[in-house]
């Protein structure tokens, strides 16, 4: 299955079928609340219980803004595909919902909000879908319209799946030149399923506030769906791209061994082959004869 | 959409200088129950511009909800009534139908079942 933005831009790709997934496929809806939770903390807004008002940009069917009313924020979605948000409304969410292209920039007053997550979308600013469409200059107008929208010492979290590494530089450098502090925080850094990328951006100048979290599992033993969640003193730095470990060899420089080739033997037994009987030559190794 | 979007939305059409306020057109609002809180409030209310709020409310008719000129920001730890209205004004009343109106260009954004869309055509990106 080739990436979905390969496949057509966001507005028609996100149509009332892939929409529709959304709400009736319990994995994406566990996936998705799973990583806006992640998101939330990176975001790392003070715990007093006060509610901020927070942006969610690609917020489609609202599955990652549920997550921030259930933290009681309230928030403003963007999405482009009217059939995602037409979802979200049969969801009935919290936030409010604006049909929106992100690579517009967004519309807001400067100053007045409280945080930024986005799930899975400013990949999708990486693509030329139009004849109009410069990826470079609409980079440029997300993230310098985020930059002012937020206030100072706000920070914003994006998860995203980049095709390569040349994407999330260009991404990581259209932020920078808008005058965001930060980097990338990778989760799972050895897990081809469970990693996952976030840009942690800090609006305003580089201080010692405004040092990276840690990413997750950086060891790769805490990878599996369920303990994600305590694992937290357990927490590493990732790095993007470091070198993943080489996995075990299974082959021995002797050979599989015995014990290998009988199990071989007694499944394609199984399977109905006929299979040479076992004997005490089976698996024995040749003579070297020259 | 509620009024505390509306307060954050500016127009973003290219080279336009003063898209702010955009001006409310509201043919159908609901008005829907949201828990109260006072910290929330208190937080917001310096990000809020107090004209645009009181236009929009006023555009959806309802005329004695808020006071014409800001109240001072004391008022908000004191009166528990200005901060049960200003909680309505902000939260409660959702614009389901209507428009938004750039108050430079003219240009109307359509708001269909509350959602406003915001979408340029590429002249004006």
């Amino acid at each position: 299955m080739p990436r979905p933005e390969l496949q057509a831009p966001p507005e028609i790709f996100y149509n009332d079928t892939e929409a529709r997934k959304y709400t009736t496929s319990s994995r994406i809806i566990e996936i998705q609340a799973k990583i806006s939770e992640r998101a939330l903390e990176l975001l790392n807004i003070p715990n007093d219980g006060v509610p901020r008002l927070l942006l969610d940009i690609g917020c489609g069917s609202g599955l990652s803004g549920e997550t921030l009313s259930e933290n009681e924020h309230h928030w403003i979605g963007f999405d482009i595909s009217q059939s995602m948000l037409d979802v979200a409304l049969e969801r009935e969410v919290e936030g409010d919902l604006l049909l929106a292209d992100m690579g517009q920039g967004l519309g807001l007053r400067p100053g007045v909000i409280d945080g930024a997550i986005s799930i899975s979308a400013i990949q999708w600013l990486c693509y030329a879908d139009k004849s109009s469409h410069e990826p470079m200059a609409r980079l440029k107008a997300f993230f310098g319209s985020l930059y002012r929208c937020l206030t100072r010492g706000a920070r914003a979290v994006l998860q995203l799946y980049s095709e390569n590494m040349n994407q999330s530089e260009m991404i990581m450098k259209a932020a920078m030149r808008a005058g965001f502090a930060g980097g990338v925080v990778v989760d799972f850094p050895h897990s081809t399923k469970a990693r996952k990328a976030y840009l942690v951006l800090t609006c305003g100048p580089s201080s010692t506030q405004t040092s990276l979290p840690k990413g997750k599992g950086e060891d790769g033993e805490t990878c599996s769906d369920d303990d994600e969640s305590d694992d937290d003193d357990e927490q590493t730095v990732g790095i993007y791209d470091r070198h993943r470990p080489a996995k075990r060899s299974k082959i021995t420089k002797k050979g599989k061994g015995k014990a290998w080739v009988l199990k071989k033997k007694n499944q394609m037994r199984n399977k109905g082959y006929t299979v040479p009987p076992d004997t005490k030559y089976t698996a024995r190794k040749r003579k070297n004869h020259f | 959409m509620r009024l505390l979007t509306h307060n954050m939305l500016a127009c973003n059409i290219k080279g336009v200088t003063n898209g702010y306020p955009l001006r409310l057109e509201a043919e159908k609002w609901v008005e829907k129950e949201v828990d109260f809180n006072a910290d929330f409030l208190r937080g917001a209310f310096p990000k809020i511009e107090w004209p645009a709020l009181v236009g929009a409310v006023r555009s959806l008719g309802c005329h004695d909800l808020l006071p014409q000129d800001a109240p001072n920001p004391s008022a908000l730890d004191s009166d528990d009534d200005f901060l049960r209205r200003f909680h309505r004004a902000l939260l409660q009343l959702h614009v389901e139908e209507g428009a938004l109106v750039c108050p430079e260009t003219g240009r109307r954004f359509p708001i269909s079942k509350g959602i406003p869309n915001m979408l340029l055509h590429e002249d004006e990106v």
